[in-house]
């Protein structure tokens, strides 16, 4: 199979940068696949790791590996936002999963899929190290802290 | 009363950046530690009583000390890969004082002689990713890292290497095997890492708040250091408190400090004026605490352990009368599930079963028997894998089960919670 991905000359001039950043080449990998997924729209491709892998020159079972093993990288498309809700204990304590399911309703998407425009992806995650401010969500990379349901609709009704 | 020692000048906010830090006496105890031998360093460390703030609470002196002696070059990773539920001291420390945490580190990584250290940060932490990679541009721009510090002859490089989303890599050998661009699964110790870590070269692991006070340690000497504390529990620790108390929050308090007083004076007290329930003392991992043992408990390693739970990573969660300790259980086997690594089939196969049957429970298909199935599945996993995550979910369990068995029994017969909440489905919240 021919790969059809690729990433930009900056994000091909990043990942050999980090094979020479750290001792072992390995080490390269999570870096390496977080590039990817930036700039895939969010999830690593079948076609992106067999890129990686000769770009890298690493076998794809070994980047495979690592990119099944972690939870940050998405196998499959997402939205163009992610929205994480944490559901762990103390955001369970202080109405997180309330807080997951009125997003899903509101936004019309069942957790951890995509909704029907293409904007959001909105899964329950696990703790998020934020647990003063519960409930919180993780939006792309930002943490939105110390939520109502209607401050988080809110906050996604503004992203586009 | 708070003490605080670490966090001192945590809500200035020029204390972030190289040049306040420096204006607050930044740096200067690295150019004290360079005038003593590493040996010195180590045995001031150890003198001092400091145990490690990760979870384990390991004597950090000697740990250092089971580095062989020997010419190969050895490493100092600083584990900030803050993951147990309940925990979010880290975070704080790694964004209000980055340089804190460095200047920690190179008197650490002077003492143990390493050239090259690494902070894993757990990849959700972008924020303390960006502002420690930034410190440590300045900390090199400023001649804290690189050749010859400070004129010392002491050379050190430093960089940081973010996770991607797993809890397991916050045990020490599967931190390893993820820095070494591998799945983060734990190892088989011995050897421990000291001896072969990573790349399998010696190894010294060690939590941020505990690199952090290395610095104050050196800073002021073992002695007053052990000021605040306990004989066996020195020091100050941070206590990261959520759940249901008014003013949730870190708090530096000396080691030893009544829990009863954590919660109600510091904190607070209680949200919306319920009773205490339970208290969850040192993240998710640790053994529930009745309300009872809540109000007798002390912060410190000792009393904890006595007490059957343990003080962890100092994630206090407060728990008020208005939960439901069945549902509170699976959402936390909920989360060792998810997290178990897979290796070890106590804990794979362990960890699913107690979420499967504390699952059913919950959606009111329990059959009496399966309170009991969930203490043995439990008792089973215990000391039986690799690492404690497999007893970080039995624990929970047990406790959970022991102390409030009669919530389990009730939801059983009558197909729903004891505790009564408005328009809650325990079912629903599980889907």
């Amino acid at each position: 199979m021919t790969s059809t991905f690729q990433l930009s000359e900056e994000g091909a001039a990043f990942v050999k940068r980090e094979l020479n950043r750290y001792e072992d080449r390995h080490s390269a990998i999570i870096p390496a696949l977080y590039r990817v997924q930036k700039e895939n729209n969010g999830w690593v491709s079948p076609e992106s790791v067999t890129y990686l892998s000769h770009l890298m020159d690493l076998p794809e079972s070994e980047i495979e590996e690592v990119l099944r093993f972690y939870t940050m990288f998405n196998t499959k498309p997402v939205g163009r936002h992610h929205v994480q809700v944490c559901c762990n204990i103390s955001c369970a304590m202080n109405g997180g999963r309330e807080l997951a399911d009125r997003l899903c309703q509101e936004f019309d998407v069942h957790d951890g899929e995509i909704s029907g425009d293409g904007r959001f992806t909105i899964s329950r995650v696990e703790c998020l190290g934020a647990c003063d401010k519960a409930p919180m969500m993780q939006v792309n990379d930002t943490f939105c802290e110390g939520l109502t349901e209607e401050k988080a609709i809110e906050i996604l009704r503004e992203m586009k | 009363m708070e003490v605080k020692l670490l966090t001192e000048h945590y809500d200035k906010p020029e204390f972030k950046a190289l040049v306040g830090y420096k204006k607050l006496g930044g740096y200067d105890t690295l150019k004290k530690a360079f005038g003593m031998k590493p040996k010195e360093i180590i045995e001031i460390v150890k003198a001092s009583g400091l145990r490690g703030r990760g979870g384990a609470g390991f004597p950090t002196g000697m740990k250092w000390s089971f580095l062989p002696e020997n010419n190969e070059p050895r490493y100092l990773l600083c584990n900030a890969d803050e993951g147990e539920p309940g925990t979010f001291k880290d975070r704080m420390m790694m964004e209000r004082a980055p340089h804190q945490l460095i200047e920690g580190m190179v008197i650490s990584a002077y003492a143990v002689q390493s050239k090259k250290s690494y902070i894993y940060i757990r990849g959700e932490y972008t924020e303390s990713y960006r502002t420690v990679e930034k410190a440590i541009r300045e900390a090199y721009d400023g001649g804290f890292l690189g050749k010859n510090i400070l004129g010392s002859g002491f050379d050190h490089d430093m960089d940081v290497y973010s996770g991607a989303g797993a809890y397991i890599c916050g045990e020490e050998t599967g931190m390893i095997s993820s820095l070494e661009g591998l799945k983060g699964q734990p190892k088989l110790k011995p050897p421990f890492p000291a001896v072969k870590g990573y790349l399998r070269k010696p190894t010294i692991v060690n939590n941020v708040e505990t690199l952090a006070a290395v610095k104050y340690i050196i800073r002021d000497g073992a002695q007053a250091y052990r000021k605040n504390g306990t004989e066996k529990s020195a020091g100050t620790k941070l206590f990261s408190v959520s759940g249901n108390v008014v003013r949730p929050g870190n708090y530096e308090i000396p080691l030893g400090y009544p829990l009863k007083d954590l919660i109600f004076n510091l904190c607070g007290g209680l949200k919306h004026g319920r009773k205490l329930k339970a208290v969850i003392p040192g993240g998710s991992s640790a053994p529930v605490l009745t309300a009872d043992e809540a109000m007798r408990a002390t912060m410190d390693y000792e009393c904890l352990a006595q007490m059957g739970s343990m003080l962890g990573s100092g994630a206090v969660i407060v728990i008020d009368d208005s939960n439901c300790m069945v549902d509170l259980m699976k959402v936390i086997l909920h989360f060792y599930h998810h997290e178990s690594c897979g290796q070890c089939t106590p804990c794979r196969e362990g960890t699913g079963w107690l979420d499967k049957i504390v699952t059913s429970i919950v959606t009111g298909h329990g059959r009496l028997q399966d309170v009991q199935l969930l203490e043995k599945v439990a008792k089973n996993m215990m000391g039986r894998t690799i690492c404690a995550l497999s007893d970080a979910a039995a624990m929970p369990a047990i406790s959970f089960v022991t102390k409030f068995r009669d919530e389990f029994e009730f939801f059983v017969r009558e197909g729903r919670s004891k505790v009564k909440k408005e328009g809650y489905n325990y079912a629903q919240m599980h889907h």
